[in-house]
């Protein structure tokens, strides 16, 4: 009998997990005439935590701005909000987990790399198919370039929120004292070791932090290996196969030993739980000499009021330089230097009940007045162009990534695999820091590799 | 436990009679079976199919028999995980906690009530904070520059979480779990006849033939209850994540972080309840040996 | 007082503060970083300060959050330890075929529930039940968890009680349920409190199911609260976290001493199979 009660057990699991794989197709019309609406809003913002300006952008502005513009249509709009402010993986197995069981809000906020899997998935689907006709005015706005964040196998999917771009940070301060020049612009890889080469003579300074090893995650995939990847001319997925111990990993391996066997870096950083953090604390304290970030950097952690390691003289001590390629003319596209970006998406969920209307929401959260808005005085890059005219004058470093920066950068990416590829490529930079030779390393980064995404797919 | 009552209800002392029994097993049982048996069989269920939170295998999963398990024993990653948690089993559970549990308690037999009852708070509370609040407390032991425990040693240069992983998670370990060993055992060395101690002190016995004669007798199953819980809760132990997310390259990951981070970060979650059978069959490896050895005691 | 009693007493000592200073150096942070101008991971004589409690008072989910972190734990220990004590009682007094054997498989199970691959059953059950966002529901989740443990270990308790007082009471004619309440009960008091004070101790460090569960922040635990501390740009926040860790560990720590006090926080008589 209890033998039973186990197999009657799974066949309901069995059952259960049928229902797993599930999606609502639905008319893109569907209560476009509705009276009353109810829209969620789901992103990783929350308020008095992480992303808290957004937070409250969305509750304090957003909200109640389009309720109105809905009443005076004479549509009575409930407007709901779901807070999060929690590490990225755990978002987004929450979002996973709320689109594989047709629930979730009616517009989500995702990064812009998750996009692949989830449509792979079907958890999400191309906005024309979701919400019909999606003509804006707003597209004009939005440079192609950043326009792709939202794009996968080249159909839209979603608006994207904004970007970013990476360059050289460095510290003037330090670069005086080596007598470096404080208007640096490495020309090649090997200006960036000379450089590194000169800091290493002063005491307790780390000449070069280059984000390795799998404690910091994907940070070591976008500040370290990418941007490298991308100066030896072949980006990491290339027609349609994922690169393995070629040539131009080894390179970059290669300059991952000179670094952290050469004594230009910080091994041991590289491996615990708050490596990054600790970073940016320390180029605070004027004890790394060059770092490679986003312009996040310069934003939200130098910044000398509220920045996570506040530089009350970042504006004097603060040098950006482009990342240049391995040398002129290497990177890219035949590119002499290079960049790589990401960011946010906000999609439309499949299974909403009122797809015009949260195409509608939509266009307005891309609005100039909300995107202006959204920075709250602050300058950062957004996706609209007449808003970065307007709110970046001020600041001489995030015009520099707008002007010098998104004209050559590259996006990851946004296939299912690219976590795990990711997660092999740090793994290749662990072993260097830990002391295998880049040989080894891509070797075993190849096996990984294989093992991952199957020999089919790698090149 | 065998009766000869008649009824065939044991030794049913309070008169319950089986159907009352029933009565006051049954809400407890429903509550396992639903949110425990039920989601418990269908992980395992996941287990043998290719499931993935996102991407084309979460599309349509498909039942691939037992190659999660095939791939998972050839799987360095896992192999190196086993061996971690049996590391951390052995070290910080089956010796560590369970010898400083039993220390403490037959130290503070003789100790001033005053002492006793300090020492006996701080270890429990050791226990009971919660496992966030105590990564916070550890990473400000061990942390380089400012950690307590670099000061100490005048070694303000050694990132112990680096370096040392598995020794600082089982020390770690420990320090967390030892108050459950040394409740456990205060309440075994109160059942030890005084008389029987007296005995042996009067024929001159030292401390450590005490124990062996006369103490552990007494004991055993309490070292194989405790044994076995500890062993069971620190195999199925996730805070490490906390301390070092299973870093640097793999050499604290033991299966729990494993686990984890195939789930999470990897979103492989048919691959992740495969490794959870195998620690579930872990499990029940230790629970048979418990089994067998309170057997042979009896 | 022979040499050798003298060195021994020495190294009593020492052994006693070395113990001491073990299990104690660790906490000093929850007393020094909270009150820290500028709280770190490290220990340090703090520049003292009341700024950092003052942040975490004004942080708009800080005090919500452990009001729910009280009602989710508190249904789901009171949960557990009522049905478990009835449980291990029954299963303590009446010979059901199979009960070792099953209490070891539940106890087996137990660990795969608690572990994250058991997520997407739970949370696609808790959508069909109609329990996501129900804090109750989540409490019988993590109630779940808990029982087959807290079975075993009551059931050590029950069986030390002995028989003969439950005997007596019913000579004198009390029914099974007065035998319970008034006979059983206050014997096996330690242990009941000592199973409540593990029950909530584990509810409350719970993070994943409240995280998967509760979709509104206005319902989410402090432990999910905790792991989600950061600021703006997602790095961890120490001005709050000092303050809120501390918050977050005191009511266990009232808890405990209170059981403690009043019923004896001990497993006399209690678990030795």
């Amino acid at each position: 009998m209890r033998r039973t009660t186990v197999f009657g057990l799974l066949g309901v699991c069995a059952l259960l997990a049928g229902c797993l794989g599930r999606t609502q197709e639905g008319d893109q019309a569907r209560n476009a005439d509705a009276k009353e609406i109810t829209l969620t809003i789901v992103a990783n913002a929350v308020a008095g935590g992480k992303n808290a300006r957004g937070a409250n952008w969305l509750q304090n502005w957003v909200i109640p701005r389009f309720t109105e513009q809905q009443k005076a249509k004479g549509v009575t709009a409930t407007i709901r909000f779901e807070q999060n402010g929690a590490g990225d993986e755990d978002f987004k197995t929450k979002v996973a987990l709320d689109l594989k069981t047709g629930g979730g809000g009616d517009i989500i906020e995702v990064d812009g790399i998750w996009l692949g899997e989830l449509a792979q998935a079907g958890q999400i689907k191309p906005l024309g198919d979701v919400v019909g006709n999606t003509d804006w005015d707003g597209w004009n706005q939005i440079p192609k370039a950043v326009q792709g964040l939202g794009e996968f196998e080249g159909r839209r999917y979603g608006v994207p929120m904004g970007t970013d771009g990476r360059v050289l940070f460095f510290n003037k301060k330090l670069f005086a004292q080596a007598g470096l020049p404080v208007d640096w612009q490495p020309r090649s890889w090997r200006d960036v070791l000379d450089a590194g080469a000169k800091l290493k003579a002063l005491p307790g300074v780390t000449p070069i932090q280059l984000n390795a090893g799998t404690a910091m995650g994907e940070a070591t995939t976008m500040q370290g290996v990418l941007p490298l990847l991308a100066g030896t001319g072949r980006p990491i997925h290339e027609n349609g196969k994922w690169q393995g111990d070629s040539e131009q990993v080894k390179d970059v391996l290669e300059l991952y030993r000179e670094v952290y066997g050469g004594g230009l870096g910080d091994p041991v950083l590289q491996q615990e739980a708050k490596g990054r953090d600790r970073s940016f604390a320390l180029f605070s304290e004027n004890r790394i000499g060059i770092l490679l970030e986003s312009d996040y950097f310069w934003r939200s952690v130098v910044e000398p009021k509220n920045g996570v390691a506040k530089m009350p003289d970042r504006d004097t001590a603060v040098g950006w330089a482009l990342v240049p390629a391995r040398q002129p003319g290497a990177g890219v596209g035949g590119q002499d230097f290079v960049s790589m970006s990401g960011g946010g998406v906000r999609v439309v969920n499949p299974n909403t009940r009122y797809p015009r209307q949260a195409w509608e929401f939509l266009q307005f959260l891309n609005s100039a007045e909300a995107v202006k808005e959204s920075l709250a005085g602050a300058a950062q890059l957004t996706q609209r162009q007449d808003v970065n005219d307007e709110v970046l004058a001020g600041d001489p470093m995030l015009t520099f990534v707008a002007e010098e920066v998104l004209p050559i950068t590259r996006y990851r990416p946004g296939l299912a695999d690219y976590p795990k590829v990711s997660a092999a490529l740090q793994q290749a930079t662990a072993d260097v820091v830990a002391g295998k030779s880049p040989d080894e390393a891509a070797k075993a980064y190849r096996a990984a590799l294989v093992k991952a995404v199957g020999e089919g797919n790698v090149g | 436990m065998g009766s000869s009552r008649p009824g065939g209800a044991g030794l049913d002392s309070a008169g319950l009679g089986v159907r009352r029994a029933i009565g006051f097993v049954a809400p407890a049982l429903l509550l396992i079976a639903v949110f425990l048996v039920f989601p418990a069989l269908w992980t395992l269920y996941i287990g043998i199919t290719n499931y993935q939170l996102t991407g084309p295998a979460a599309a349509n999963p498909r039942v691939v028999g037992l190659d999660n398990v095939v791939e998972a024993v050839r799987d360095p990653l896992f192999t190196n995980s086993v061996w971690l948690t049996a590391l951390f089993v052995l070290g910080s559970a089956v010796i560590g906690q369970n010898a400083l549990g039993f220390g403490l308690a037959w130290l503070l037999r003789t100790v001033r009530p005053g002492l006793r009852r300090t020492i006996e708070g701080l270890v429990l509370l050791s226990w009971i904070l919660p496992g966030t609040v105590v990564a916070y407390l550890w990473f400000a032991v061990l942390s380089r520059d400012t950690g307590t425990l670099g000061l100490l040693l005048g070694s303000p240069q050694t990132a112990w979480l680096v370096q040392y992983p598995m020794t600082s998670l089982i020390i770690f370990n420990v320090w967390r779990g030892t108050a459950f060993s040394m409740l456990l055992y205060s309440s075994a060395l109160a059942a030890v006849p005084p008389s029987q101690l007296e005995t042996a002190r009067l024929a001159g016995a030292s401390g450590r033939q005490t124990v062996r004669d006369v103490v552990f007798p007494h004991i055993r199953g309490h070292v194989l209850t405790n044994t076995l819980l500890i062993s069971l809760w620190t195999a199925n132990d996730f805070t490490p994540f906390l301390l070092t997310a299973g870093g640097p390259n793999h050499r604290s990951e033991v299966l729990p972080v494993l686990i984890y981070r195939q789930a999470l970060e990897s979103g492989q979650l048919g691959y992740a309840s495969a490794m959870s059978l195998l620690l579930l069959v872990g499990n029940l490896a230790i629970a048979l040996v418990y089994l067998r050895l309170l057997r042979r005691r009896a | 007082m022979s040499p050798l009693w003298v060195v021994r007493r020495i190294g009593f000592s020492v052994l006693v503060a070395v113990v001491l200073a073990f299990f104690a150096v660790p906490m000093l942070w929850l007393a020094s970083a909270p009150f820290d101008s500028k709280p770190g991971l490290g220990l340090r004589w703090p520049d003292w300060t009341f700024a950092n409690v003052v942040a975490t008072f004004g942080h708009p989910y800080a005090l919500t959050s452990l009001l729910n972190s009280l009602v989710l734990c508190v249904v789901a220990t009171v949960v557990t330890t009522v049905l478990a004590a009835l449980a291990a009682y029954a299963l303590s007094r009446v010979r059901i075929p199979g009960r070792d054997l099953l209490l070891y498989l539940l106890l087996l199970l137990s660990s795969v529930v608690t572990g994250t691959a058991a997520m997407v059953p739970i949370f696609v059950m808790m959508l069909q039940l109609g329990l996501i966002n129900s804090q109750f529901g989540t409490a019988l989740v993590i109630a779940g968890g808990m029982l087959p443990a807290a079975i075993f270990i009551l059931k050590d308790f029950m069986d030390a009680v002995p028989r003969s007082y439950e005997e007596s009471a019913r000579v004198f004619g009390a029914s099974p349920r007065q035998v319970l309440g008034h006979v059983v009960l206050p014997v096996a008091r330690p242990g009941v409190a000592t199973i409540f004070v593990w029950a909530f101790v584990n509810a409350w460090g719970n993070f994943l199911l409240p995280f998967l569960l509760l979709r509104d922040v206005g319902r989410q635990p402090a432990a999910v609260l905790l792991r989600t501390l950061y600021d703006e740009g997602g790095s961890a926040n120490l001005t709050v976290i000092p303050v809120f860790s501390l918050l977050y560990s005191i009511p266990v720590v009232v808890l405990y001493l209170f059981v403690n006090k009043r019923y004896g926080f001990r497993f006399h008589g209690g678990i030795k199979s």
